[in-house]
C-alpha cells in the first residue's frame, strides 16, 4: 500500500469518532454485511462517517492491509479498529457495543424497534 | 473456485490442533459459510485477534475465494 493511500485512510479514520468503511453508502449499501452494520449503527442512533470503498480500489485494498483484516465492512471508533460485521453484530447482541461506545464518550440513543 | 467445508476445517485444524470446529454452508454455494471455532489458543485474546488468527490459518483465502465466513470464536469455558 502506497503512502498516499495510507495517509488518506488515516485521515478518514481521524475525521470522525465513528467511521465505517463499507461497500456502498448508508442509504444504498451494496453488500448485506455492510447493510447489517449500518442497521446496527442506525438503530443505536449513532452519528458516523461512512467511506464507500467501491469508489476507490486503493482504499478498498489498502484498508485491509491497514487493519490486517481481509474483509469489508470495517468499523473504527476513535481511531481504533473494532471489527467487521460478525464482531459488531455479536457485540451488539451482548450489549458490549453500547458499553464500549459510551465509555468512548460516543452519544448513543437507541431508536425504538419498528416491528414489521 | 469455491471452497469445501472440509477444506476450511482442515486448514483451521492444522493451525489449531485442539480446536472444535463447526461449519455450516449457509447457501450451498461454497462461498457463504458460518463457522464456530473453540480453541485454547484464543484464551486472553480479543475477538479481533481471535478472528485474525483464524483468517491467517486460511492462508489468504478469506475475502478472496472465500467470500463470506460468519465467524464465531471463543476459548473453552
Amino acid at each position: 500500500m502506497d503512502n498516499a493511500t495510507k495517509e488518506r485512510i488515516a485521515a478518514d479514520i481521524a475525521a470522525s469518532d465513528v467511521v465505517l468503511f463499507m461497500k456502498g453508502t448508508p442509504v444504498f449499501p451494496q453488500c448485506g454485511f455492510s447493510a447489517a452494520v449500518v442497521g446496527v449503527l442506525s438503530h443505536l442512533g449513532i452519528k458516523f462517517k461512512s467511506v464507500n470503498v467501491l469508489d476507490d480500489q486503493n482504499i478498498r485494498e489498502g484498508i485491509k492491509t491497514y487493519s490486517d483484516w481481509p474483509t469489508i465492512p470495517q468499523l473504527y471508533v476513535k481511531g481504533e479498529f473494532v471489527g467487521g460485521c460478525d464482531i459488531i453484530r455479536e457485540m451488539y447482541e451482548t450489549g458490549e457495543l453500547m458499553e464500549m461506545l459510551s465509555t468512548h464518550g460516543i452519544d448513543v440513543n437507541p431508536q425504538p424497534v419498528q416491528s414489521a | 473456485m469455491p471452497m469445501h467445508a472440509h477444506e476450511i476445517e482442515e486448514l483451521i485444524l492444522k493451525a489449531f490442533p485442539d480446536a472444535e470446529v463447526t461449519i455450516e454452508d449457509l447457501r450451498g454455494d461454497g462461498d457463504h459459510y458460518s463457522c464456530k471455532v473453540i480453541s485454547s489458543a484464543f484464551a486472553g485474546k480479543s475477538r479481533v485477534q481471535q478472528h485474525q488468527m483464524v483468517y491467517q490459518s486460511l492462508e489468504g483465502r478469506m475475502g478472496g475465494v472465500l467470500h463470506a465466513l460468519a465467524l464465531q470464536t471463543k476459548a473453552p469455558e
